[in-house]
């Protein structure tokens, strides 16, 4: 079963002061798939996606990635390696231009990142690249304009072209959709939808509709424990993790519908 | 296109302005040429080292938003290696001297850095506080500062050898160049890729270790390059003023630092060197004057209504006032 999963968690567990937050998790996360993990609030899945991207050392268990343990990497060397993230508040810089935001994310590989010396200007080789990923998320003709100033979805859309410039195989985003209107909800799934071909996506997602959507599997948490796995119709038909749901049941009805 | 480089309208744009800089920067080399023919040379210098002095202090916190409260140990270390190896060894050069008292300010920096840097905010100010208050002990205590009386007497010999700095014009015009080295480094290293990653860094520091930064070491570079100035701006003060005292070493002047950045602008290349023309002219004054016991007072009224109705400071409300008229 080797390389059928490009993520995997054995018995990852996540302690506060005694308070657990995650419970033994064993997540699998397949090549190429759209993985979602959801959950009631206070499951745990922002904790669980802290400790998969090391903003967090997990009190015990297993990270593997392509089979190579790399429980014990920083968060910025497993970013190397491929695995990029987001955030959910929208995380760009915003006294930098969106090609400069883009740009920042192009510039470490050339391994120039330390010269204080050198001009900035030797990195405008990089535009004509930069304006290609934004051109891929919709952006183009924003390249200009300060992050700053841009509505919140673009800024959303922004975060994944920077994303894209990291040219990652595993993508872990960090409820792409909050706080969005609906008209950009749409926006960012079609975009997700075509960026995630040739790539493996894992997200924490609490719109079931986006969910339903995309993923093609399903993970839920609950009380820092998995609950369930498989794809939506399974999962939503399971019965506890409809009563873990209670309340939202409704919410599930009309992403079936 | 026909150029291999795109550039966008406001790269353009910056490109025209840098040129109109340049013919700036052009103007203010002049002034500092014709200065020491106007106002008095000694004084000038003083302000040009605090100027320096506050210009590296910036670097750190404005363009990589750390707040060091123990940046009057470089400038002390500076100013002490090089006086007590010119005063002990009368065969050395200044300029010499000055490159050991900077480069002893740099390793001071690299362990300052190395033990501050996974701090935040205010532990960071703190973890420095105590650092340079270790700093300033070790200076009453050690032999070759003279202690409480300072380290006097420091020759100010001939540069390369050859220059006579005696003369306080010759020696005025050599603290100038010093301090547009030191400029003109700050300049280069806030437009750099380097500058780049810092500014990303401040902006959103968990987005840059998202991007693959080690944004620890970018920190720490940003930190060993402004204690190196600050030490460079100590050494050039105590040539100039032949001694080196613990008024430098003392934690009065790593506030002193913070108050010249912020009420000329932090985070502006210009605003501390204006703070620092304002606070060394203002100290100059008023010590002439009658007033002058209330030196400390007059200057926190000015900071506490800088804070209150200035925030950006002196050159940073122009800039806004700039672009809002002119643009």
């Amino acid at each position: 079963m080797t390389q059928e999963f490009i993520l995997e968690t054995r018995g990852l567990t996540k302690q506060f002061r005694g308070f657990t937050a995650v419970d033994d998790v064993n997540l699998q996360v397949r090549e190429g798939h759209i993985h979602a993990l959801i959950g009631p609030n206070g499951a745990g899945k922002t904790t669980v996606f802290n400790l998969l991207t090391k903003f967090l050392p997990p009190t015990r268990g297993e990270i593997l990635y392509r089979d190579k343990p790399i429980t014990g990497m920083k968060a910025n060397e497993i970013a190397r390696m491929g695995l990029v993230r987001s955030f959910q508040i929208s995380a760009v810089f915003a006294h930098m231009t969106a090609l400069e935001n883009v740009r920042v994310a192009l510039q470490r590989p050339i391994g120039t990142s330390f010269h204080f010396w050198k001009s900035e200007r030797t990195l405008e080789h990089l535009n004509e690249r930069a304006i290609e990923l934004l051109d891929e998320v919709g952006l183009r003709d924003y390249a200009d304009v300060l992050t700053m100033e841009m509505p919140y979805g673009r800024k959303r859309a922004l975060e994944v072209a920077t994303t894209l410039a990291m040219n990652p195989t595993l993508m872990l985003l960090d409820e792409p959709t909050q706080g969005m209107g609906a008209e950009d909800v749409d926006r960012i799934v079609e975009l997700i939808r075509r960026v995630a071909k040739g790539r493996t996506v894992l997200m924490v997602e609490h719109n079931l509709s986006v969910v339903s959507r995309l993923c093609d599997r399903i993970t839920v948490l609950a009380r820092g424990a998995v609950l369930a796995e498989g794809d939506y119709e399974t999962v939503s038909a399971d019965p506890q993790v409809r009563e873990a749901y209670m309340g939202s049941e409704a919410a599930i009805e009309e992403a079936r519908a | 296109m026909a150029t291999t480089q795109t550039l966008t309208p406001s790269m353009k744009r910056e490109r025209r302005a840098s040129l109109r800089r340049n013919v700036f920067y052009l103007v203010l080399i002049a002034i500092g040429l014709v200065a020491p023919f106007v106002a008095y040379p000694v004084f000038l210098m003083k302000v040009l080292c605090f100027a320096l002095f506050a210009c590296a202090f910036n670097l750190l916190l404005g363009y990589a938003g750390l707040l060091s409260f123990g940046h009057a140990a470089f400038l002390a270390t500076g100013g002490y290696v090089t006086g007590y190896l010119l005063a002990s060894y009368p065969a050395l050069t200044p300029e010499l001297g000055m490159l050991i008292g900077t480069a002893a300010a740099v390793v001071l920096g690299a362990i300052f850095g190395a033990l501050s840097i996974r701090r935040q905010g205010i532990y960071f100010a703190m973890v420095t506080l105590a650092l340079a208050q270790l700093v300033f002990f070790f200076y009453i205590q050690a032999p070759f500062t003279g202690g409480e009386d300072g380290l006097h007497g420091v020759p100010r010999g001939h540069l390369l050898g050859i220059v006579d700095l005696r003369s306080n014009l010759a020696m005025y015009y050599f603290v100038f160049a010093v301090f547009l080295f030191g400029f003109a480094l700050i300049q280069r290293t806030v437009h750099s890729p380097f500058g780049q990653v810092l500014k990303a860094i401040r902006e959103n520091e968990p987005r840059a270790v998202s991007l693959g930064y080690n944004v620890d070491a970018y920190k720490l570079v940003a930190f060993i390059l402004s204690a190196g100035l600050a030490g460079l701006a100590g050494s050039t003060k105590t040539v100039v003023f032949q001694l080196a005292s613990l008024t430098d070493a003392h934690w009065h002047m790593s506030g002193e630092v913070i108050l010249m950045t912020l009420l000329g602008g932090v985070g502006t290349l210009f605003g501390p060197v204006v703070g620092a023309g304002l606070v060394v002219s203002l100290q100059h004054l008023l010590a002439q004057s009658p007033l002058g016991n209330w030196v400390g007072p007059i200057l926190g009224v000015i900071f506490v209504i800088c804070v209150l109705s200035f925030r950006s400071g002196i050159v940073g409300e122009a800039m806004k006032m700039y672009r809002k008229n002119f643009k």
